[in-house]
């Protein structure tokens, strides 16, 4: 009943074309933003900074990239993990380098970085598709995290190999290195998701997006309507590759606070983010919400179900945890191929009509 | 200009002429040279030469492989022929990629339709406005001032080619969930958001009912009435043919055996033959 366009008239184009064209859904969005930013920092603790809230930030802003170069310009990228390092790498040398340098700007830089790599390893979507493109792909997950992992100059020759954040603060308050609190962290990956999705509507909805998906879509039809194949291919993974890069970043200097190329951006990491893209939904940005919110917030979930209500075993849940969740992941892709947001519509649309569906 | 403007035809290049109908058909838009495609060993196109004039229907007809398809894909820069030269606009066309050709004012549909399958009719009709758009990727993505601003200007010339067409129940509907008349209708209202000086169609009545093809037909006079648009047309079903254009070209084997008005066409030997299959030498 509350839910439907019925009475709610548009008047101009401007009106029309709006993120929540349903009223509905514009309070329910500004509540969630009033939440998130006022009432969560008073209520957030260590326990659910570390565990849920703060990777669930971070992983969504990798999905929002990853999202943008797979479900909106249809090119299929497995080097995610290796992006996300480029990220992490570029914002430990800027850190260690220019130590007065806003920490800010440094995780904005080194996702520029990022996105300049990115459209280095996307040159070859130009003349390959599909399979073999992943293939191309997975050659610069391997071969970033190799280099990484081999060149001194990278970790500044540290014995361990490893790279670690120090502290940088914003405003005063410590939000990298072991001093910053739960709120700081959980306020700045905040800040960053949110001007990150809102960048990623604002070039979703436009020209840009539009040739994103004439490009996915038909490519050759696409170009001789005046895509230039080029621009639009190596923009997506700049813009793609640049949203990765600030997530590595952020997991690096505010989650992790140390970390190792081969083991906090490996393989793993890129199918991580690519099962959130294809199970939150392709080409839809709530989609990478969604797709984050059920591979990071889902498994916790589930060992809080199994060990703490249920007092099960810690080894059996963790082996249970994996099987459940890849049995979801099935039953999900069986149910709905085209994941947590096509659902959502679904739901929408029947909520349209409730309770008089004729 | 006289009434019998069909017989001033061949006077000047840049003079045109009046058609039957009253309407005025200007100097030469597009002139082929001597065009021909090869493909490998095969020979596409075969020293083809004729002109399109500014504001008129110009079909291409002839039995299929004629390489009519072929002559509309080199006309949009998809193929570039190994010999001969395309003069448009007065000027030499160079070598150009597909997306070059269609900045300078070439839009076309296609035999099988090649809509965007994943996005609305109106998005669709939006990325026919691509060159009208000129934001950078910084402005579009704070959304504000100049990408805002063009957005709603082109959603305006859009909602007049929807109206056009009347298609405004589908605006927000997902390409793919169209039945096939109506696709083919999106696929014009793209071409045409691009407010082409050359319009291609290749076969834009292929596999309708004729009730869709009497609508189809509305529109494309519609479209050479109202915008003046000059439309380059294929199509099988010869009663639409004779119809709509006022010149026609006839293919056979990648050879042009027949150029002129719809009547000449008509009652040319070589096109006789061609249509009733009489055997080649």
């Amino acid at each position: 009943m509350l839910y439907r366009e019925a009475g709610d008239y548009k008047t101009s184009y401007v009106a029309d074309s709006q993120t929540f064209p349903i009223k509905f859904d514009r309070y329910g969005y500004y509540f969630i933003l009033g939440f998130a930013f006022l009432v969560m920092p008073l209520i957030i603790n260590d326990y659910w900074a570390n565990a849920i809230v703060v990777p669930f930030l971070i992983y969504t802003i990798a999905a929002l990239g990853l999202n943008i170069l797979i479900g909106y310009c249809g090119q299929l990228s497995l080097g995610t993990g290796g992006f996300m390092a480029v990220g992490a790498y570029a914002s430990y040398k800027l850190m260690t380098g220019f130590p007065d340098f806003n920490i800010i700007f440094v995780i904005i830089t080194a996702g520029l970085i990022t996105a300049a790599v990115g459209v280095l390893f996307g040159l070859p979507s130009l003349r390959i598709k599909g399979f073999y493109l992943a293939v191309a792909t997975l050659a610069a997950q391997f071969f970033l995290i190799w280099l990484f992992t081999r060149t001194g100059w990278f970790y500044n020759y540290s014995p361990t190999g490893m790279i670690s954040a120090p502290t940088r603060t914003v405003l005063g308050y410590p939000v990298t290195g072991p001093r910053a609190s739960a709120v700081s962290m959980y306020l700045i990956c905040l800040c960053f998701l949110v001007a990150c999705a809102w960048l990623a509507r604002n070039l979703t909805r436009g020209t840009m997006g539009r040739q994103w998906m004439a490009i996915r879509d038909m490519d050759i039809a696409a170009e001789i309507i005046g895509v230039n194949p080029l621009m639009a291919k190596l923009s997506a993974f700049a813009v793609s590759s640049f949203f990765v890069g600030i997530a590595g970043a952020l997991l690096f200097t505010v989650y992790l606070g140390a970390a190792e190329a081969g083991e906090a951006f490996g393989i793993d990491k890129s199918f991580l983010v690519l099962f959130m893209v294809i199970i939150g939904g392709l080409g839809s940005i709530f989609g990478a919400f969604a797709g984050a919110f059920f591979l990071i917030v889902g498994p916790v979930l589930l060992k809080l179900l199994l060990v703490d209500s249920l007092g099960w075993p810690t080894d059996l849940a963790a082996h249970l945890e994996i099987m459940i969740v890849g049995a979801l992941i099935l039953v999900f892709l069986i149910l709905e191929p085209h994941g947590i947001a096509a659902l959502w519509r679904t739901i929408k649309q029947k909520l349209r009509l409730w309770p008089f569906p004729y | 200009m006289n009434e019998q403007g069909e017989a001033m035809r061949d006077t000047d290049a840049n003079e045109g002429y009046v058609t039957a109908d009253g309407r005025k058909i200007g100097g030469v838009a597009m002139e082929m040279k001597n065009i021909t495609l090869r493909f490998g060993g095969v020979v596409a196109i075969k020293d083809i030469s004729f002109d399109i004039r500014w504001g008129e229907v110009r079909a291409i007809i002839g039995p299929n492989g004629a390489g009519k398809s072929s002559m509309l894909n080199v006309i949009s820069g998809f193929y570039n022929p190994q010999e001969g030269e395309i003069i448009y606009k007065g000027y030499r066309r160079p070598r150009m990629r597909p997306y070059q050709v269609a900045r300078t004012g070439i839009a076309r549909t296609f035999q099988n339709i090649a809509l965007f399958e994943g996005m609305s009719v109106l998005d669709n009709i939006m990325t026919g406005r691509l060159h009208h758009m000129k934001a950078n990727m910084f402005q579009q993505a704070i959304w504000w001032g100049k990408a805002s601003r063009e957005e709603q200007e082109n959603r305006e010339a859009v909602e007049k080619i929807i109206d056009f067409l009347e298609i405004q129940h589908i605006r927000k509907t997902p390409v793919a969930r169209l039945p096939y008349g109506l696709k083919k209708r999106v696929e014009l209202a793209r071409a045409l958001a691009a407010e082409p000086s050359i319009l291609l169609l290749d076969e834009p009545m292929a596999g309708m009912n004729v009730e869709e093809k009497e609508d189809m037909c509305r529109f494309i006079l519609d479209v050479n009435d109202e915008f003046n648009t000059t439309t380059v047309l294929i199509e099988h079903d010869m009663g639409v043919v004779m119809d709509l254009s006022d010149r026609v070209v006839v293919m056979d084997y990648g050879k042009k055996i027949g150029d002129g008005t719809p009547d000449e066409v008509r009652n040319n030997e070589e096109v006789i033959k061609a249509y009733l299959g009489v055997a080649h030498d």
